[in-house]
């Protein structure tokens, strides 16, 4: 008994220390984000001294914010759908036919997530303007272009994801449906997506994040229509100076639809995550 | 039944996409590689110089020397968030009241866009109102600047990257220890095996291909870091990883031929190292079949 209390007692002292090293960075921006520019460069200081909202009320009033904000959310979120859809019918034409070089194939799928991004921006920059063009309508500051560029990172990694999953996923149970009658439609429907359904859910979720977080092709492929909320937190950072209530303030908005989404989903997360490691 | 048709239909529109925005700009770089470019240049246009910009790179001490410096942070931010990850799985396997919430809170940096990380850690490390450099010289009387020391800047996006990353690592540890049968671990406790043992022998064999995985991703992901350290110390020494000075070389030296060529390069030594994992990963797996 005194043994598991003292063993409690220890569980319990590491788990408050690793959340207080998680969160202090991130009380730190919050305390940031409650003080105007005059009260930050005064002594150090981890309290919050007063309820100083300008900061936050000027970033919601901005009508640019609220932009990025909507155009954020419509990336990400269609960015993850199509995700999710491509990257299941990828993997299952991965786990079930014998297609020649899928080995090969599967690997090459990730090196396009290797890619160093400084490079690769001038092709997609002269892709964007110049050819892909219709008339007057490019595909530069869109957000459908936004949602296609995104996938050369999130559609290998959710392939990988998927790939064990799936794999995971008895063949018997495809011919069984297919003895009935079910076509291949049908076989995704009743069969793959349900077994699927943890690694769908964390392939979506991560794969929203990553869209969510992006910031190199947002702030080089979009002007002023399509701007997503992490370049609108880059654009703080000024030649002036750096307004680091509003940055702060911003960045703490940011943090609020993946934070819901997190704690929603953690179950399947970790349910989701075994890149098909076995299971019993 | 299983017509080769219809799986290559199916993979179609992925294998599209990736053509279109990933393997044409890829061309597009190893074209321009080949080239000497600069875009501002007075004379217009590229010009091939065959492989000029790789002999030079080889002599290119900065790029070494990132090369350097990437290996270093790669090896120890992979490293520790490694061995934090499976600590804390394990631990989290355990129960106990309040694991949810603590696997929760600890999910959170994952969520944070690394441009708004880079800008976290800025806050805490700039000298004048962040926290750290006033603590540390207060209490260790140690004088901490990024800015001017870069050994402390390398230590810092280590951090950084630690704190950010080490969630997904834990998650997927978790994820790979609970799909580990109970069998084998009693068997191997009934047959008198010291914890050490059941560790070394049972649980690890069956989380090597989620532990490679893992570390796989993280390479990969380690390699092309740019924006969170970039917010955080603005490319300063120390922190000039490769991916930074690809960005450097690119952008305010507008020398794009050159910049090609080492993307080229660095991409090459990434899919290499990728390669040799992804044939430790695989082999296991035929192993496992057999």
């Amino acid at each position: 008994m005194r043994q598991r209390v003292g063993r409690l007692l220890l569980t319990y002292g590491f788990w408050v220390l690793m959340t207080l090293l998680t969160l202090i960075p991130i009380w730190w921006m919050f305390v940031v984000s409650m003080r105007s520019r005059v009260e930050l460069f005064s002594r150090p200081n981890l309290a919050i001294s007063r309820l100083f909202l300008e900061n936050y009320s000027n970033v919601l009033t901005d009508s640019a914010f609220q932009r990025y904000m909507t155009n954020s959310i419509v990336v990400s979120t269609s960015n993850a759908v199509l995700v999710m859809a491509l990257a299941l019918l990828a993997t299952y034409a991965l786990s079930r036919y014998k297609l020649t070089g899928s080995d090969n194939i599967f690997f090459w799928l990730i090196t396009n997530r290797m890619a160093p991004p400084a490079a690769f921006l001038l092709p997609l920059f002269i892709m964007f303007t110049r050819t892909f063009r219709i008339g007057d309508w490019t595909l530069f500051d869109t957000q459908i272009g936004l949602i296609l560029v995104y996938c050369v990172f999130n559609l290998p990694f959710a392939i990988w994801l998927l790939k064990g999953v799936v794999d995971g996923i008895p063949i018997e149970l495809d011919d069984a449906a297919m003895i009935d009658g079910a076509g291949l439609p049908g076989v995704l429907r009743h069969v793959v997506i349900p077994l699927a359904a943890p690694g769908l859910a964390v392939t979506g979720i991560l794969s929203w994040v990553f869209a969510w977080n992006e910031y190199l092709f947002a702030a080089n492929l979009t002007s002023v229509e399509a701007r997503t909320i992490t370049t609108g937190l880059a654009e703080f950072v000024t030649v002036t100076g750096t307004n680091w209530g509003e940055l702060a303030a911003m960045s703490m908005i940011t943090l609020i639809p993946s934070a819901i989404i997190v704690i929603v989903a953690q179950r399947y997360i970790v349910m989701g995550l075994t890149f098909g490691a076995v299971k019993e | 039944m299983r017509n080769p048709r219809t799986g290559w239909l199916l993979l179609s529109p992925t294998l599209i996409i990736l053509i279109v925005f990933g393997f044409m700009p890829f061309l597009y770089v190893l074209f321009v590689g080949f080239h000497e470019w600069n875009i501002f240049a007075a004379a217009d246009g590229m010009h091939f110089n065959g492989l000029d910009n790789f002999r030079r790179l080889v002599f290119d001490n900065d790029f070494t020397t990132s090369l350097g410096l990437t290996a270093k942070f790669a090896v120890f931010a992979i490293a520790s968030e490694v061995v934090l990850g499976f600590v804390l799985a394990q631990m989290l396997t355990r129960k106990f009241p309040g694991k949810s919430l603590f696997r929760i809170i600890h999910t959170f940096p994952l969520m944070v866009a690394p441009i708004a990380v880079g800008a976290i850690w800025r806050l805490l490390v700039i000298p004048g109102f962040g926290p750290v450099p006033f603590f540390l010289d207060r209490w260790f009387d140690l004088t901490y600047q990024i800015g001017t020391y870069p050994d402390q800047a390398l230590w810092t996006s280590v951090i950084m990257d630690v704190w950010h990353w080490t969630p997904f690592v834990t998650l997927t540890m978790l994820a790979g220890l609970s799909s580990i049968p109970r069998e084998p671990v009693e068997q191997a406790k009934v047959d008198g095996a010291s914890r050490l043992q059941v560790f070394w022998y049972v649980t690890l064999p069956f989380l090597r291909p989620v532990l490679l995985t893992t570390v796989f991703i993280r390479i990969m992901d380690a390699i092309r870091t740019v924006d969170e350290v970039w917010m955080l110390a603005g490319g300063g020494p120390g922190t000039r990883f490769t991916g930074i000075y690809i960005w450097r070389v690119v952008f305010p030296k507008t020398d794009y031929g050159y910049g090609s060529s080492i993307s080229i390069i660095t991409l090459y030594l990434t899919i290499v190292l990728c390669w040799l994992l992804f044939i430790a990963i695989s082999g296991r797996r035929k192993g496992e079949v057999e």
